[in-house]
């Protein structure tokens, strides 16, 4: 039953695709894509409201029983805890020049991790909270931080924590700076690289919910809401970077670096597709 | 230091079941090829009311930042549980709180 369902699956989605593939001189259509990005996902995965595609490959209609409950109860004591702390510490700790991470960002840094990332228009590059808190320490006189884990992971999960339930609230890209990272971010989902030949659209869209060994398949819609993640597998706190690179190299793929433009691109692209999902983060990871 | 020992207790009927994360890195002899002190739990001990009701000897084989849940019967709301450990290298923590 699952092979018949698959193929007309496969089906289903390269006529969708037709929408999403930009025709040379097509003018982007972010918001049309969103939509049929989202209509997919009702229909590969009926039983799952719209709220929990945050909980990744645990949500309902989508995980097993067994893994759900079991996912809920690493939810309900969280070994990331200590590290989320650790975050708001950091936080809260002013630079030598007196100043605090409070002071570069709106609202104080608390409750709008949803808004990110957004486009500067005027440098073209995407901000994330990362680089975000990175900017803030140059400019406070400060040495930039290492990406992917610790005090970074560590203060990036802080902000997304007071973020909790809010949902994701990327602006519809529309400028042409925006646009053209859109679709960068796009066009990087979609391209098949490396040595196994691989898209993260093969596995996250086109076989979400099925298993890849012992584990299943976190659709795209929601992916990177759960973010910085702590994964069973690290014992600590990733950013979303982290987990690009371990998947780049378990397909084989070179890996980008860290926070640079195609994984800037890229988050960004995922992040506005996940839009109106309410923020879920840091979350157990296996 | 309450702050190394975060609690929960959840009473149905008269079994309580506590549940604990401890702050402690746990740290095996060589991890990825670097030798590093054997750092870990050796004793953890709960008492309500001042009395013992378990006891755990652990190893370096429990994994950083341990979680621990075990159940009690006889508890009632407005119990007094401490919560305590010591390790290999003489460090020790401790948290108190009541059943609610």
């Amino acid at each position: 039953m699952k092979t018949i369902r698959s193929i007309s699956a496969v089906v289903a989605t390269s006529l969708m695709l037709i929408p999403m593939v930009s025709l040379a001189g097509s003018q982007p259509n972010p918001e049309q894509d969103l939509k049929a990005f989202r209509q997919y996902f009702e229909q590969r995965f009926p039983n799952t409201p719209f709220k929990d595609f945050s909980n990744g490959s645990f949500a309902k209609g989508i995980g097993s029983p067994g893994a759900i409950s079991q996912w809920q109860s690493m939810e309900e004591f969280p070994p990331y805890d200590f590290a989320v702390a650790k975050g708001k510490k950091l936080f809260n700790t002013p630079f030598p020049n007196g100043k605090t991470y409070a002071s570069c960002f709106p609202h104080g840094g608390i409750g709008i991790a949803q808004n990110y990332p957004y486009v500067n228009n005027k440098t073209g590059q995407v901000v994330t909270i990362e680089t975000a808190i990175n900017a803030c320490r140059e400019k406070n006189g400060l040495k930039p931080l290492p990406w992917l884990k610790g005090d970074l992971a560590d203060i990036s999960a802080y902000m997304f924590s007071t973020s909790d339930g809010k949902a994701v609230n990327v602006k519809t890209p529309s400028t042409p700076a925006e646009l053209k990272a859109y679709e960068t971010g796009k066009k990087i989902f979609y391209t098949r690289r490396g040595k196994l030949d691989m898209s993260c659209a093969g596995c996250h869209t086109y076989h979400s919910g099925q298993r890849l060994r012992a584990q299943t398949i976190s659709p795209t819609l929601g992916l990177v809401v759960s973010f910085p993640a702590y994964r069973a597998k690290w014992g600590a706190l990733g950013t979303i970077d982290r987990r690009f690179i371990g998947c780049n190299k378990n397909t084989q793929a070179k890996p980008f670096k860290p926070q640079s433009t195609e994984y800037r691109d890229l988050q960004y692209f995922l992040t506005y597709m996940s839009n109106g999902l309410p923020i879920n983060a840091p979350q157990w990871r296996p | 230091m309450s702050n190394t020992i975060r609690t929960r207790a959840m009473l149905n009927g008269d079994i309580a079941k506590i549940m604990a994360l401890i702050n402690h890195p746990m740290s095996l002899k060589i991890v990825n090829g670097k030798t590093i002190p054997l750092n870990f739990i050796e004793q953890v001990k709960a008492e309500i009311n001042g009395k013992q009701v378990f006891l755990a000897d652990w190893s370096a084989a429990i994994s950083k930042n341990p979680f621990l849940a075990f159940k009690v019967k006889g508890a009632k709301a407005g119990d007094s549980v401490k919560l305590s450990w010591n390790d290999n290298k003489g460090k020790s923590g401790s948290t108190e709180f009541k059943i609610s």
